[in-house]
């Protein structure tokens, strides 16, 4: 990938490997940490994307290669030397302690004096809005308010960077929104990076500024989240980011920049790659955004077209994911606003064509 | 679960029943330690705390109190403090021997205490340690460290593994984490721990015996006086060790039930 790089870097993976015996969980790794910058690192369990974050926290060791936090090697920095405050999936609470003891802890273990203590303990409860709790035992909390005693307890630290380790997952999905507001508006406000791991898509997309996609162990692919929607790198990254609808077929006949391409489920029309070299007979795969499809209920002469049935359809908000079958058996999704899907008059069991522009076919690199 | 009545009501039974074969004989024990009749006989005569009077009055009853309290004391410190720090090693650490280990930790208890106090008899005569009140100490140590571990590892068990590394996160060194957040969290553990192993060290005969030599605590004192008389005194003593025992032991309990509400 050829994206931006962050202007300046404040963490640094260089080649970073992590095994646990001969298991490898993350394979040499080389990513930027941007100043000031929302990173969200994604990807299903197990992919080594919590292992990484606890690594640039120090509570893993680096088996080979190096973490730089603004420039300089943590190879012999043990947690406590470092300033990387992190929020934990399971919160990691202390449920014997005050929400003000909580919050108070790092900065008592760092030394700072009392009165110093208070004052900040106190505007940060403010500013989270939790300052009625600061007496209240941990397990009277309902999980928003732990959330948010989790952050101040991390961000009364001032530090440069926080690190968040799926800290949303316990909560109602209610919540989860009200809650990535809450973190974005902190995080602009406070102008800190913030890396985010996380295996929801809707979390990392609505809130970061790059998302890094992990598999097995290694970086897939890094972006912007319009990029990775739009041109995902490979097809791991096309399914795991999901609303994507993805075709192979074998290359037609090429004109101008674009070529056609046989799959079962018809001859479409592609925007063939700069720079690619195609030649007739090769194997391609394209993939289509959701989005990016449309509905027909007549005839219309669009370049690409299949007749479907719609099997069913999902509303999620405003929008509605309609799952259809092509007569070779492919399956396709389009997501459209809900009120155009209503004003088609279709719903499960009726025929309708789906077509989309040649322009909207992002072709996968070869793998 | 859900059981009819009349299976309900027999296991209220049992339970009533269970319970009164244990504590009958005691409480027949404690009445009789206030009844004026020199032999524990029915129909009671009156109500006398004499027997309580001449067992405190007897200076070598007084002496096995004393000695008993110390050895429990020491007992309880020192397989608290032994016991957490194997719990804990338990905890935090992964190393190879950890299964042998921790079979070998949790042993003592399942030898019979008669071959375990011959066996330190035997050691202790060799080494030149055998007749004090420390080699009761050891003995009870090495005996009741697996009751505090116990206590301690399930404690640990409920503990977010996460915290003492929140805690490193959070600028605190190691020792800083152990002391303001496993110790911490532990406390209502080592509370319980130390009463019980206090209980069991002031409980226990057999081993007490063997390699205590002159040094008689109160459980060893008994036994020399029944086999001398048939006094009442027997039984106001009963009813002290009984108190003090059950007590120790509520306390345990009741340090091993706030913990659940802590953790919650």
């Amino acid at each position: 990938m050829h994206e931006a790089q962050p202007a300046g870097a404040l963490a640094e993976f260089r080649e970073v490997s992590k095994t646990y015996g001969n298991v490898t969980v993350v394979d040499r790794m080389c990513l930027e940490i941007g100043e000031g910058e929302f990173l969200a690192i994604m990807g299903p369990s197990g992919c080594g994307k919590t292992t990484t974050l606890r690594m640039l926290a120090g509570l893993e060791t680096v088996t080979s290669g190096d973490i730089l936090i603004d420039g300089r090697s943590t190879l012999d920095l043990a947690p406590y030397e470092r300033d990387t405050p992190m929020v934990w999936q399971s919160l990691a609470l202390f449920p014997f302690m005050s929400v003000e003891k909580n919050v108070e802890f790092g900065l008592k273990m760092r030394g700072v004096p009392q009165p110093a203590r208070r004052t900040r303990v106190a505007g940060w409860l403010e500013r989270l809005e939790i300052a009625d709790l600061a007496k209240r035992n941990i397990a009277t909390l309902s999980g928003g308010q732990r959330q948010r005693v989790a952050l101040a307890r991390s961000l009364v630290m001032e530090p440069r960077m926080l690190l968040l380790d799926e800290p949303l997952t316990a909560l109602d999905a209610s919540l989860v929104l009200r809650m990535q507001s809450v973190l974005t508006a902190l995080q602009r406000d406070l102008g800190i990076t913030f890396v985010y791991v996380t295996h929801s898509h809707s979390e990392a997309f609505a809130m970061a500024d790059r998302v890094a996609i992990m598999h097995e162990g290694r970086l897939r692919q890094v972006g912007s989240p319009k990029e990775i929607y739009r041109e995902p790198a490979s097809r791991f990254v096309a399914e795991f980011v999901g609303l994507n609808n993805i075709l192979t077929g074998q290359v037609g006949d090429r004109a101008g920049g674009r070529c056609t391409v046989a799959t079962p489920a018809g001859r479409f029309m592609v925007d063939a790659p700069a720079g690619a070299n195609f030649r007739p007979g090769d194997a391609v795969t394209f993939v289509v955004a959701a989005g990016d499809l449309r509905l027909e209920t007549g005839a219309s002469r669009s370049e690409n077209r299949v007749r479907c049935v719609i099997v069913s359809e999902e509303f999620v908000g405003a929008t509605v994911v309609v799952l259809l079958e092509a007569e070779s058996g492919d399956d396709l999704k389009i997501q459209l606003p809900q009120r155009d899907f209503e004003a088609s008059g279709l719903s499960a069991g009726s025929t309708a064509f789906v077509t989309w522009s040649p322009g909207d076919a992002h072709v996968l690199p070869r793998e | 679960m859900i059981t009819s009545r009349p299976v309900r009501l027999l296991l209220y039974a049992y339970a009533v029943i269970g319970l009164g074969f244990i504590f009958l004989p005691i409480f027949t024990n404690v009445v009789f330690s206030f009844d004026s009749n020199r032999f524990s006989s029915l129909p009671l005569g009156g109500f006398t705390t004499a027997w309580y009077d001449e067992m405190w009055r007897d200076n070598d009853i007084h002496g096995a109190f004393l000695n008993s309290l110390v050895v429990a004391v020491c007992v309880g410190v020192i397989s608290t403090t032994l016991g957490s720090c194997a719990a804990y090693t338990d905890y935090r650490y992964s190393f190879p021997g950890k299964t042998p280990y921790l079979l070998l930790a949790l042993l003592p208890p399942t030898i019979p205490v008669a071959i375990l106090g011959i066996t330190l008899l035997i050691y202790f005569s060799n080494i030149g340690m055998f007749g004090g009140l420390h080699s009761i100490v050891v003995a009870h140590v090495i005996y009741t460290i697996p009751f505090a571990m116990g206590l301690v590892r399930l404690r640990l068990s409920q503990m977010d593994r996460n915290l003492e590394s929140a805690a490193w996160n959070l600028g605190a060194r190691p020792w800083k984490a152990l002391v303001h957040i496993v110790l911490l969290h532990a406390m209502p553990a080592l509370l319980a721990s130390l009463f019980l192993t206090m209980a069991v060290s002031f409980d226990e005969f057999a081993m007490a015996w063997l390699v205590g030599g002159f040094n008689e605590t109160v459980p060893v004192r008994i036994l020399s006086l029944l086999q001398r008389e048939m006094s009442p005194r027997i039984n106001a003593i009963g009813g002290v060790v009984f108190t003090v025992s059950i007590v120790l032991l509520l306390l345990a309990q009741w340090f091993f039930a706030r913990k659940g509400q802590a953790g919650a």
